[in-house]
C-alpha cells in the first residue's frame, strides 16, 4: 500500500470539517447552507406545490424534483457555461432517488417539492453535499419524513480505503475508486450508489461501511443545524 | 401607493433609506478569481469572476474583454423557474454591464497579451441567492467587488497552460469604479432599495451608475411611465449620494479584509 499518509493530512476514516445551517434562504419554504471543506451547497424547496404540466401530477401523492446545479465559477478549473449539462441532469436524478425514500407526500396528491441545490465552490464530493443539503433544508421546510439522509464520498487511494476524498486524490496518479454514498440515518441502507475507478468487491464492501460509520457524523451535524433554526425561531 | 406620497414605506423606511443589513463579503469562493457576496436586508447575490485567455476580436486585436452575466436562480424566489434567461435576468446582466464594461471601468488594452493573438476575457457571473427587491444595486456592488477582489490565475508561457488552483499578485487594471443605484418613481415619489412588493407597483425607475468622483457613467430607464427632466435631475442627485453610501461600505469592507 503505497498512500500511507493522505495529501491533506486526514486519516483514513476521517472526513473533512463540515459546516451546516438551516434558514438560510427567506424566499423559500426551506433551506441550507452545507459546506465539506471546499465544496459549498446552498438548498432551497418550494412546495408543495401544484405540479405543471398536469400530466405528471400523481393523485395518489406528491413527488420530488432535484435540481442540482454548478454555478460559473465554481469549478477548480475553467469556467462552466450555465444552462445545465448531461452531469447536472443526471446527478438531480440520483439525487432525487436518494431522497425520495424518506420523504412522504401521501397528504399531499398532484403537488410537487421542488429541491434546488447550487455550489459556489466545489473541491469534490458535490453531489454528497448536495444531497446533505437538501436533506436539511426538505426538513426545514417541514416536510413530512421517515428518516434523515447524510452522503459521503469514499473510495480507494492506491490501495488505502478513505473517506471524503478531495480532488486531488480523485485524481493521485494511482488507482483510485471514488464511491459517493447516500445512507439512511435509521435503517443504515443504502440510497445512492455510484463508482468510478476500479476495487475489488470485498474492499468495495469495507469502503460503504465506512461510508456508514461517517455518515453519523454528518447525521449529528445536519440535526445540530436544524435544532439551532428552531432555537432561533423561538427566541 | 398611499404611503409613499406621505414620504412612509410598508416597512417604515424613509423613501431614501436603505434595509438593513448591508453587508459584504469578499472570497466566498476559492475557485472563482475574484468573488462577493452582497446583503442588502434579506436580498443576497453572489458575484464571481472568471478569467480566461482567448484570441481578440479582429476589430480590436490589441484589447481583451469582459462579459457579465446574471442567473435569477429557482433557488432564490418562487417567482423563478429553471430555463433559459428571462428577460429580467437578461436586463440585469445588460444594466450591471452597462456600469462596468460600457462605462470603460476596465482598460481593456492591459488585457492584451500579445497583438491580435491572445489576451485576458473576463466574465463575471452575477447569481441570486435571495431576492428580496433591489438586484440592480446588490448586483453592481457584488460585481465592482468582485473585480475588486480578484487576481490573475498563474499562466505559463511556455506550455500556454493556465494553472487556475494558483493566483498571481497582480490585479484587474480598473480606470474607475462605478457604483449603480436605481431610483424608483411610485406614485409621484421617488425612493431608493425597494423591496419586493414596491418593485410589483412601481410606475418607472432609472439606474445611474456613478464613479469615484460623482461623473455618471451608465443609464438606463424602466417602467411604463414618463420622466420628467426635473425628476431625472432629482434621481441624479440621490444616485450620486447614495453610490458614495455604498462605495464606503464596500471600500471599508475591502480594507477590513486586507488587513
Amino acid at each position: 500500500m503505497a498512500y500511507t499518509k493522505r495529501l491533506d493530512g486526514r486519516k483514513f476514516d476521517e472526513i473533512r470539517p463540515i459546516e451546516a445551517k438551516a434558514g438560510v434562504i427567506p424566499n423559500a419554504d426551506g433551506s441550507a447552507y452545507f459546506k465539506a471543506g471546499n465544496t459549498v451547497a446552498y438548498a432551497a424547496v418550494y412546495g408543495p406545490r401544484e405540479l405543471f404540466p398536469k400530466h405528471l401530477q400523481n393523485p395518489k401523492k406528491g413527488i420530488i424534483r432535484c435540481y442540482y446545479n454548478m454555478m460559473p465559477f465554481s469549478g477548480s478549473g475553467e469556467r462552466i457555461r450555465p444552462g445545465g449539462n448531461r452531469r447536472a441532469q443526471e446527478i438531480s436524478m440520483v439525487m432525487t432517488n436518494a431522497l425520495n425514500p424518506v420523504v412522504d407526500l401521501s397528504a399531499f396528491p398532484n403537488t410537487v417539492v421542488d429541491i434546488f441545490v447550487e455550489l459556489p465552490q466545489t473541491d469534490a464530493g458535490t453531489r454528497c453535499a448536495a444531497i446533505c443539503a437538501a436533506c436539511i433544508a426538505l426538513a426545514d421546510a417541514g416536510i413530512p419524513m421517515k428518516d434523515m439522509v447524510s452522503a459521503v464520498a469514499v473510495g480507494q487511494v492506491d490501495g488505502a480505503i478513505v473517506a471524503d476524498l478531495i480532488y486531488d486524490e480523485e485524481a493521485y496518479p494511482a488507482i483510485v475508486s471514488d464511491i459517493p454514498v447516500a445512507i439512511l440515518h435509521n435503517s443504515k441502507e443504502v440510497t445512492l450508489l455510484q463508482m468510478d475507478g476500479e476495487i475489488s468487491k470485498e474492499d468495495l464492501i469495507k469502503a460503504v461501511e465506512m461510508a456508514q460509520k461517517v455518515s453519523e457524523k454528518i447525521y449529528q451535524v445536519q440535526k445540530q443545524a436544524l435544532k439551532d433554526k428552531f432555537a432561533r425561531e423561538e427566541m | 401607493m398611499q404611503l409613499a406620497k406621505q414620504g412612509k414605506r410598508l416597512d417604515g423606511r424613509g423613501l431614501l433609506d436603505y434595509r438593513g443589513p448591508i453587508e459584504l463579503n469578499t472570497e466566498i469562493s476559492w475557485t472563482a478569481e475574484g468573488s462577493a457576496q452582497v446583503r442588502i436586508g434579506e436580498t443576497v447575490v453572489l458575484a464571481g469572476v472568471k478569467m480566461s485567455l482567448e484570441k481578440p476580436y479582429n476589430d480590436t486585436p490589441d484589447e481583451g474583454g469582459i462579459t457579465i452575466n446574471a442567473e435569477l436562480l429557482p433557488l432564490s424566489s418562487p417567482e423563478y423557474e429553471p430555463g433559459p434567461p428571462q428577460i429580467k435576468a437578461i436586463e440585469l446582466a445588460r444594466v450591471t454591464d452597462r456600469g462596468i464594461r460600457e462605462s470603460k471601468a476596465i482598460d481593456v488594452k492591459k488585457l492584451c497579451l500579445r497583438l491580435g493573438e491572445k489576451a485576458w476575457f473576463i466574465t463575471i457571473d452575477i447569481i441570486t441567492i435571495n431576492d428580496a427587491g433591489n438586484l440592480f444595486d446588490a448586483a453592481s456592488m457584488a460585481a465592482l467587488a468582485a473585480l475588486k477582489n480578484a487576481h490573475f490565475p498563474v499562466f505559463d508561457e511556455t506550455t500556454g497552460v493556465i494553472d487556475y488552483h494558483k493566483k498571481t499578485t497582480t490585479k484587474i487594471p480598473l480606470q474607475k469604479e462605478p457604483i449603480s443605484v436605481t431610483v424608483y418613481k411610485i406614485n409621484g415619489s421617488l425612493l431608493v432599495d425597494p423591496s419586493s412588493e414596491e418593485e410589483e407597483s412601481y410606475d418607472a425607475r432609472l439606474s445611474i451608475a456613478t464613479d469615484e468622483k460623482g461623473i455618471i457613467s451608465a443609464l438606463q430607464k424602466g417602467g411604463v411611465a414618463p420622466l420628467t427632466v426635473e425628476e431625472i435631475a432629482r434621481m441624479m442627485e440621490i444616485a450620486v449620494v447614495k453610490a458614495k453610501f455604498l462605495r464606503n461600505i464596500l471600500n471599508t469592507e475591502l480594507e477590513k479584509k486586507r488587513k
